[in-house]
């Protein structure tokens, strides 16, 4: 068992390698769906205090779409994809063939259009973190809401709050060539699944 | 223009007229006020899980609603309210995200208003009014020059409870 909460700069390095080879995926994933270069960071891992995760996303009163999925299999944990409004509703007009800037709500076809983009990249990325560690992991079916971003990060908090006063994050953002869209796609394991997490990549 | 106190997660505020204090984004936590109506001070906690003695050790009592709520009613007093004239309102409590199978986590929004409730009565004070559950975030302020309590939501408008 290695200390979660104390990880070493090699361990660290190995999250933030999974965070790469998953990201890098689900964003190759992403840029076929709205036909566009997407670029990504570098996945930011980090063991933040709870309380401050919502300022990693602009603020708690933020207004953003959440897919939220959680993971099942050896290294249980959640996977949430975030976007400023604009970027989702940028995409729900790609997604269904209209020209932009037609989007001003979203019906009940763009929720489910959305949901697919999140399934398709929790697929891609997971599909990734399973060549890379051999740990195969399933996601459930994703769940979407729009609304102030610290309520809807609050699913992942509260979690994670049971267990102890910070979170690790292996936080990765997205950004299509010409700014139209971006993202945040948070992986955060749950507490326990770090250590599966870590010794898959050979670190322990 | 009146001081704007900005309350985190986990955390909570004391202060008095003409303060406001404040807390964003609220999905499942739940932001419980309190307010002496007579001397004008009063206090915003809030809070992400119902008990603490259901979680790991944690450095943090203001995550709770049994550990937070009395450290928030001691500092009220401190400030020179009287216990017996505090009145609470609580909101929040949300179930952001729905699934078929609720499990606990899911219904933790749920369980924070009861568990507020049951604490606040159990150490006395009355909530008189509550704006909780849903499927939606809330933004709440407590005005600590009326004690009017003010709960704002994306669609669903504003409202003073």
């Amino acid at each position: 068992m290695i200390d979660e909460f104390n990880l070493t700069p090699t361990q660290l390095d190995a999250l933030r390698e999974i965070g790469n080879v998953g990201a890098g995926n689900a964003a190759t994933a992403l840029s076929q769906v709205i036909n566009k270069r997407i670029d990504m960071n570098v996945p930011k891992v980090a063991l933040i205090p709870i309380e401050d995760v919502p300022e990693l996303v602009g603020g708690a009163d933020k207004l953003i779409v959440g897919i939220f999925l959680r993971v099942y299999g050896k290294a249980p944990g959640n996977i949430l994809f975030i976007m400023p409004k604009e970027s989702a509703y940028y995409m729900v007009d790609d997604l269904m063939g209209r020209p932009h800037g037609s989007t001003k709500t979203l019906n009940e076809m763009d929720v489910s259009a959305l949901k697919e983009v999140g399934n398709i990249l929790s697929g891609s990325y997971l599909n990734a973190f399973f060549h890379f560690t051999n740990i195969s992991m399933v996601p459930s079916i994703p769940s979407l809401a729009i609304d102030m971003a610290g309520a809807i990060l609050n699913i992942v908090l509260v979690q994670l709050g049971q267990m102890g006063d910070h979170a690790m994050v292996i936080e990765t953002k997205f950004l299509a060539e010409d700014d139209s869209v971006n993202g945040h796609f948070f992986l955060v394991p749950d507490p326990g699944s770090l250590t599966t997490l870590v010794k898959a990549v050979g670190v322990e | 223009m009146a001081d704007l106190i900005k309350v985190g997660m986990a955390d909570y505020k004391v202060g008095r007229s003409p303060s406001t204090l404040i807390s964003y984004g609220l999905g499942s936590c739940i932001g419980v006020s309190l307010y002496d109506p007579q001397k004008k001070v009063g206090g915003l906690l809030h809070i992400m899980l119902p008990d603490s003695t259901q979680a790991r050790k944690s450095d943090n009592p203001a995550k709770f609603a049994d550990t937070g709520i009395p450290l928030m009613i001691n500092d009220v007093i401190a400030l020179g309210a009287s216990k017996s004239r505090l009145v609470a309102k609580i909101a929040g409590g949300a179930q952001m995200f729905a699934f078929s199978n609720s499990t606990d986590i899911m219904r933790v929004g749920t369980r924070n208003a009861e568990s507020c409730k049951q604490i606040l009565k159990r150490n006395g004070i009355r909530v008189i009014a509550e704006d909780t559950g849903g499927n939606y975030g809330r933004t709440v302020q407590i005005d600590l020059a009326t004690g009017v309590y003010k709960v704002k939501t994306i669609d669903r408008g504003e409202k003073n409870i």
